[in-house]
Order: C-alpha cells, then structure tokens, then sequence
C-alpha cells in the first residue's frame, strides 16, 4: 500500500500540521512517511501545502506530480491540483471560499464543510482536524489509535488536554463528508 | 536501541549533533538550514551534554570560531546555506591547510548571488572541488533522507578526525525541510579533555613544561617545508580516495541504462526508476554518498556489467556531470539533466529525459 497525498489551502488553516499528525500517525501503525511541505516566504494569508506520503515501503521520490488523493481548502489549491489526481483518485474539498467546482469525472469527489463544522464546534481552530475526519473516512489508512497517538506526539506536552476535542473533531469530519 | 522521531532534516541533523557528544555548534542563521540553529538553542545543549551552541556575530565569525575550537581537538560543527557557506570559504582553506578536522552542512539554496531559498544542488563545485584557494579536498557527504541527515554527523565526524580534515554535509532545502521518520542513536558522552589529549597529539591543549610547542597554522614561508606539506596534503587524499568511497545502486544489476544523482535528486530518480521498470526499461540508478572521493570506479564498473549511457540528474546546470564524464571516460554516452532557480524535477520528467537524451526514440 502506498497512499500519496496532497493538502493545500491557505496558511494558517493548519494544513502542515495536518499533514504532521497524518505522518506521524501512519509512523505508529509501523508505516513508511514522507512530509514534504512547499515552503516559502509566505506567512498567514499565503498558499501552502504539503505532500504527504504514507507507504508499506520505503517512500523513494518524496517530491512528486500525481497524487492518489487531494485535500482542497480554497480555489488556487482547486485550480492548482485538480488536475494533478491520478484517474480513479479522490479529491475531498471544503465548498467554502469555492466559486468554480471541480469538473473531473474520471475521480471520486467528496465535499467536507470543514469551516462551518468547526464554527458550530464552537472552536475555528479544529477546521483541520474535521478535514483530517473526513480524509480518514474516504481513505482509512491509519486507524484511530493511531491517530490519536499521532496527535500526542506531535502536539507539545501543554496542547495535550485538547487532544479530546480534536478527536471529536475528528469524528465530526467522519460523519459528515459527503459525496459530490 | 535509539529512538522513533518524525523530524526534519535539519532538526534531524541538530539532534544528532547532541547525541554524537559534539563539544561546540558555531553559526548564523539562514535560510533554507535556520532549523538547525533553532532547535539547537530551543533544546539548550549545554545543559543537556555541555554542548556550547553560539549564534556568532557573522559567517566569517563563526567558520573561524570552528578553527579554534577544533585546533583544541573539540568535536566542532557550523551549517549555513549557499551564500553563508561562500563567506566561509576563507575559513575552510584555512581549516585544509591547518589540518583541523570539523564538520559543515551546507543547506544549498539556489544562486547564483542571493539567489532564491527553494533547493538546489548548485554548489556542488564548490563543495567538491574548492571553494577557497590552493590545492585541498574536504569529504562531501551527501544524505538522501532525513535519516542520513542524522547518520552522517557521526560518519562525518569520524571521517573528519581519522584524516585530520573538514568534512561536508551538502543537502538542499527539500531534504532540510522534509519530515521522515529518523531513529536517533543514543546519547555519547562528550570527550573529556584528558581523553583529547591523549588521542590527539596535535591538539593545542595547553603546554607543559618541557614539551615542545603545538603550533597549528596554514603559514609556512619556507617554500621547501611548503612543498613537503602541500604532498603531505596529497598523500592524505589519495588515502581518502582509496579507503573512503560509499555509493548505493538500486535495480543496476541488470541495468542498461542508468541515473546518477545524490541527495534530494536522487530520490526523484528512485522513483523514475520504478516508473520506466513499469514501462519495461532496464534502468537503474547509482546513488554517490561520497561526492569527494567520487565512487568513480562504480561508474566503470557498470559499462563493464553492460550499461549503455548514464544520465547525471542534478538540480544544476550540468555539475556532476563532469565527473561522470570523467569516469566514463567516452566508453558510452553521458549526459546531464536538471531543472534550476528552485525549481525540482518530476520523476516523470526525469524519465522522459533518459528516453530522449540516452536511450533515443
């Protein structure tokens, strides 16, 4: 099994973190991991994402141009890597902020309101983690122990009290995604 | 037996750095390696081994703190990128001519000039064949993931101090700022100053009556010693070249075509690898891990075995492909491919480039 996968969205929506916690939980299911983020001088505001690769193997090119699946959160990402999913991938996007929708039909589409499910949570900052739910319910690649010892591991020690709600973040990204 | 981290490349590099027992880190931010620095003072070292980590006032500064620390026999390290490792260059001819072992990485960016911070494998001139003037080598070590970002501190090192001579990490920004799972080795003790000097005669470690002086420096103005010197110098390398050469092949051993490239390219090859064996192609890659000494001899050893053209995949203008020549000597074609400013090949790239410039239509 090797599963690659693109995030991209907006920095500041925590899509490198994201991608952190997914790597860091396939490392607990005794996976292979890669985490290359594009970086750049950008800060808040700026695109960022990252590719992440979760593999039975030893992941060879971390770097790559085809990817299984596609996590989308704002239109240049849409723009930018619709056509980049391989035919027969999956492209899950939050339809907030959307204008032009994906027009693919060699591809599975899901949609996920990650934004207005986190504002009902009552905490914006958990918009990942409902993404990283509804990733995980189209593509269960790491199963949820692991996930949550992803999060202990890669949140620091004083962020750990908030690992129940990202879990229920997690599970509200779950029950909600929806095929386009 | 060691410990499972998801780190970066840098701050892989950084925490092996600790736990090999390395004395002093001297620097000056930059990007795409300022990871290092960071990490080595969020996890304040002194306190953890006795570790010194000071952000110098310059390159310069800092590349010249190394000399000193390391004429004192301390394990001594600075990274930097691109134009940081340009304005250390004077310290590290020094560094060749004085015979002070060391460690550097060097985070290549793109360039020339300030070039850009995205990755790029520019530099390998300069790490491999001077950088500063005279006649002198550094090892360049060149690690693939972020694993051999932590490995090669102690490989490196331990190079540095079996031949009395600097040694180079040379990564670039993607496997600086990549994150792969690392087992970290378990933490060394530091050497204690009584162990340095009874391994190291040469090491400045303070005179005792009676004992001569230990001068270490470049300066000899008496052109007989100069000579006799600079062959010493010589006969160390061929040494070096003779003991020190590592590379990995990956699906060569029925290969007609083949890859070579090292670092982040490497591991785009890897994968053009796995995509033209799809497709039916016989194709292989050579990994050098040693850019200096060059696992020139492989290169031969492979046209022996069959193989019918090598394609030097560097993010650079054409580098390394110098030394592939070299090795292949006109025996069978070799040719360079590589995107620039930033930019990083595909896979698919680097395959359609074997098919059009090596195998042909």
């Amino acid at each position: 099994m090797t599963e690659e996968i693109i995030i991209a969205g907006f920095g500041g929506q925590g899509v490198l973190s994201m991608g952190k916690i997914l790597a860091y939980s396939g490392i607990m299911q005794d996976k292979e991991v890669s985490w290359m983020p594009s970086y750049g001088p950008e800060m808040r505001g700026g695109t960022a994402n990252v590719t992440v690769i979760v593999s039975d193997e030893r992941v060879c090119s971390p770097i790559i141009n085809a990817f299984d699946t596609a996590v989308i959160l704002n239109q240049q990402s849409l723009d930018k890597f619709e056509s980049k999913v391989k035919p027969g991938g999956v492209l899950i996007y939050d339809p907030n902020g959307i204008t032009h929708k994906p027009t693919r039909k060699d591809i599975s589409i899901y949609t996920i309101e990650g934004a207005q499910l986190a504002s009902d949570m009552g905490n914006a900052k958990v918009f990942n983690m409902v993404i990283l739910g509804a990733l995980l319910k189209v593509k269960p690649i790491v199963e949820m122990t692991n996930v949550e010892k992803g999060l202990e591991h890669s949140l620091p020690e004083r962020a750990h009290k908030l690992i129940p709600l990202n879990m229920k973040a997690i599970q509200v990204g779950m029950d909600n995604v929806k095929v386009e | 037996m060691g410990e499972l981290k998801l780190m970066k490349g840098n701050e892989a590099l950084a925490e092996a750095a600790i736990r090999y027992g390395c004395d002093a880190y001297f620097g000056y931010p930059i990007t795409p390696q300022s990871e290092v620095i960071e990490y080595l003072s969020e996890q304040n070292p002194y306190e953890r081994t006795g570790m010194v980590v000071l952000q110098a006032e310059s390159e310069l500064a800092a590349i010249n703190m190394v000399y000193a620390a390391g004429a004192a026999g301390k394990r001594v390290m600075t990274s930097s990128s691109s134009p940081g490792v340009s304005l250390k260059q004077e310290g590290i001819t020094y560094i060749a001519g004085a015979e002070i072992p060391c460690l550097y990485a060097d985070v290549v960016r793109g360039g020339p000039g300030l070039g850009t911070i995205q990755p790029s494998q520019a530099d390998y001139f300069q790490a491999c064949k001077g950088g500063g003037h005279g006649d002198y080598k550094n090892i360049v070590l060149a690690p693939a993931s972020v694993q051999e970002m932590a490995d090669f501190v102690a490989l490196g090192f331990d190079l540095a101090f079996k031949y009395r001579m600097a040694c180079c990490i040379l990564s670039d920004g993607a496997i600086g700022q990549m994150m792969e799972k690392v087992v970290l080795a378990d933490q060394r003790p530091r050497m204690t100053d009584e162990e340095i000097k009874e391994k190291y005669p040469w090491a400045t470690t303070g005179r005792k009556r009676g004992t001569p002086h230990r001068i270490i420096t470049s300066l000899d103005l008496d052109s007989n010693r100069m000579e006799a010197h600079n062959r010493h110098l010589q006969e160390k390398y061929r040494q070096v070249e003779a003991n020190e050469v590592r590379f990995e092949e990956i699906n060569c051993e029925d290969a007609e075509y083949v890859f070579v490239a090292y670092g982040s390219s490497a591991r785009i090859a890897q994968k053009s690898v796995q995509l033209g064996r799809e497709e039916g192609l016989k194709v292989g890659l050579l990994r050098p891990i040693t850019l200096y000494p060059y696992p020139t001899k492989a290169i031969q050893a492979l046209i022996d075995n069959g193989v019918k053209g090598f394609l030097s995949v560097e993010l650079s203008c054409g580098q390394m492909i110098e030394d592939v020549r070299l090795a292949v000597n006109g025996r069978v074609k070799a040719e360079h491919f590589g995107r620039v400013g930033g930019i990083i090949h595909t896979p698919e790239e680097v395959l359609e480039a074997m098919k059009k410039q090596i195998i042909g239509e």
